[in-house]
């Protein structure tokens, strides 16, 4: 088959700002291992989808040349990856043992009664979604989380898990 | 405040756990103040001149390939990431004449519970991981290495991309280093939340765009690994010690550990400690020493149990390791091992019941599912240990946890099996009580438990 023409087809999927992105990590690897690139490029698609949707999985495997499947059996191996929607913000909180003795379980308790919201669910407004998590190797700085993947909170105190949720809620305010 | 600006207040600048004055003899932590990571820092700390001087700057005579291996054997260092393998040794294993691409991997994937060391090395001294891994493609004859970081810790990988930039500008990675004939292409690579992948051959599945599952050995890395080529793997605080024993020689850096643990050790010392956090002491120094860097046992507690090398490691009563020091031999006198450096400590408020649910959760969630004792082994010793958690474990669950624990080990593919089985045995074996108290009386021992 011809990459480009494939290359072509996957690019009505992905903007041309993303294609660079894809472009940037499929130069670390040799010409005929692209696949290497598919964690790198399904985390660029969760960035500015929120979530791998069966039509990014498709246009990545389109734009790497390898079978859906292979594509999808990564994004379902990988525990960071969203298959569905989540809130705006998914907030993953350790509860690995080191943390459990710091409060990461308190932690994951108060972010779910401030949010009114279940672990595992996304708010009413669709602002969060609160999950636990496994060991993120932050563990002296417990109790520690991580806002939408790329942003490691530490140190989270009741006090600071309030600052950061009222903080995020007046940002997406003054935003819109 | 924006978004990002909300965010950046919850950012660590790793003043708690690596910039304080409780290292000892610190190699790596040296006089990081978490500014100074830049190239020019780095260098102004006397970085890159470990691979100038083997690359024979200014006239001067370099060194062979076989005399840095050879001073890395003498330096008696020992991988850092758990194994505790001999690298010179690991480093000789490398075809040299072999005519194909070779690679050169450095294993970021720190995700073992209680480990967050390499973290900081990339953070705040991401130089001195790129020189060690220069080195090491000097020595071995590699011309392009990968840096596979965990996908937990994006803020890091994008601090090691820019030092990535920072190197090729300088003209110490890339084609013709420093004016010599010597190549290296090094990047960063990311994975998205696999426990797995820091086994080094799932590592590679996951670095070749496939499930982190592991391959059978052997074929090692050193003859299979990245597609196929031989490849040869360590962790990054074994990087970050290369340019150190290139600098002082193997002998000085031998005579700062002990006899076959050489060198300088980063601890993460986690749990009910006062002053959690990274730190980089010889080894062979005394746990006792340890505790008192880490500020002692949180106030109010005492020692209970220690968990001395990541929770992989078989626990130790705290009287066992009051009496060990810190290094791959004694720990592993001790009944235990020293892994990756992971210190989790537990006060006498901690039920080993309620602690061990936690980690057999975390095993079976890891489980990649390829073999059928490991998949369906961490399934049941978390329910086993859960039900004995919630007062419904029966007389026969301690004979069933060491008849699963016994049956996991040995039969899989790769250690995570034998790692979950590890930890139920040495809570049976120095707290057998505290799990019968849990069957007899349906409560826990330890009423303070919170």
């Amino acid at each position: 088959m011809n990459t480009a023409h494939m290359q072509t087809i996957a690019g009505q999927t992905f903007s041309a700002d993303v294609q660079a992105r894809f472009d940037r990590e499929l130069a670390k690897y040799p010409a005929d291992q692209k696949q290497s690139a598919v964690i790198a490029c399904l985390a660029i698609v969760q960035q500015t989808q929120g979530h791998v949707s069966p039509e990014s999985e498709k246009g990545v495997a389109l734009y790497l040349g390898m079978p859906v499947m292979a594509v999808h059996e990564v994004s379902t191996f990988y525990n960071m990856f969203n298959l569905k929607a989540v809130g705006r913000y998914k907030i993953n909180v350790c509860t690995n043992l080191p943390c459990q003795l710091r409060g990461g379980q308190k932690a994951l308790h108060h972010l779910s009664e401030k949010l009114q919201v279940k672990v595992g669910a996304t708010t009413a407004d669709g602002m969060f979604t609160l999950q636990p998590a496994e060991c993120m190797g932050a563990c002296a700085d417990a109790p520690v989380l991580l806002v939408n993947d790329r942003s490691m909170c530490s140190y989270m105190s009741d006090d600071k898990l309030d600052l950061l949720i009222d903080g995020l809620r007046l940002a997406v305010k003054e935003s819109s | 405040m924006n978004i990002n600006q909300v965010l950046a207040q919850f950012q660590t600048s790793g003043k708690q756990t690596s910039f304080h004055d409780r290292h000892l003899q610190p190699q790596i932590f040296a006089d990081l103040n978490g500014k100074n990571w830049h190239l020019k820092d780095y260098e102004a700390r006397g970085g890159y001149q470990a691979l100038r001087s083997i690359l024979g700057m200014h006239g001067a005579e370099g060194l062979t390939q076989d005399q840095v291996i050879a001073s890395i054997k003498e330096s008696g260092l020992r991988g850092r990431g758990g194994a505790g393998f001999p690298t010179g040794l690991k480093w000789s294993f490398m075809p040299r004449q072999f005519p194909g691409q070779k690679y050169l991997v450095c294993n970021s994937d720190e995700g073992e519970p209680g480990t967050c060391k390499d973290r900081d090395i990339l953070e705040f001294n991401p130089h001195i991981v790129i020189e060690g891994m220069a080195i090491a493609a000097y020595a071995m004859g590699i011309s392009v290495g990968y840096n596979y970081i965990h996908g937990e810790i994006f803020q890091t990988y994008d601090r090691f991309e820019a030092a990535l930039e920072e190197a090729r500008a300088a003209g110490y990675l890339g084609d013709n280093i420093m004016g010599s004939a010597f190549n290296f292409q090094l990047h960063a690579a990311h994975g998205f939340g696999a426990y797995i992948c820091g086994e080094e051959t799932a590592l590679i599945e996951s670095l070749e765009g496939k499930k982190g599952q592991p391959r059978f050995k052997p074929p090692f890395p050193a003859s299979f690994g990245v597609y196929g080529k031989p490849t040869t793997i360590n962790n990054t605080e074994t990087f970050a010690a290369v340019p150190w024993i290139i600098r002082n020689g193997g002998p000085a850096y031998l005579a700062c550990g002990k006899p076959n643990n050489g060198g300088t050790k980063i601890f993460s010392v986690s749990g009910d400690v006062e002053l959690p956090g990274n730190y980089e002491i010889p080894m062979g120094t005394s746990f006792a020493t340890l505790l008192e860097l880490a500020g002692g046992v949180r106030a109010g507690g005492k020692l209970k149990a220690v968990i001395p090398g990541g929770s992989s490691a078989p626990v130790l009563p705290g009287s066992v390791m009051m009496d060990t020091t810190m290094d791959f031999d004694a720990i592993a006198k001790a009944g235990s091992m020293l892994g990756s450096g992971a210190v989790i400590v537990l006060d006498d408020s901690r039920c080993m019941v309620k602690s061990l649910q936690r980690l057999s959760a975390f095993y079976m969630h890891e489980s990649c599912g390829q073999c059928t004792p490991c998949r369906e082994g961490t399934g049941w010793l978390w329910r086993i240990v859960d039900r004995l958690e919630n007062g419904q474990g029966k007389a026969t669950d301690m004979d069933l946890l060491d008849s699963v624990a016994e049956n996991i080990m040995g039969r899989t593919i790769c250690a995570l099996g034998d790692a979950s089985a590890m930890p139920v045995r040495g809570m049976l074996k120095h707290f057998r009580p505290e799990f019968e108290h849990h069957i007899t009386h349906k409560t826990c021992m330890v009423a303070a438990y919170t």
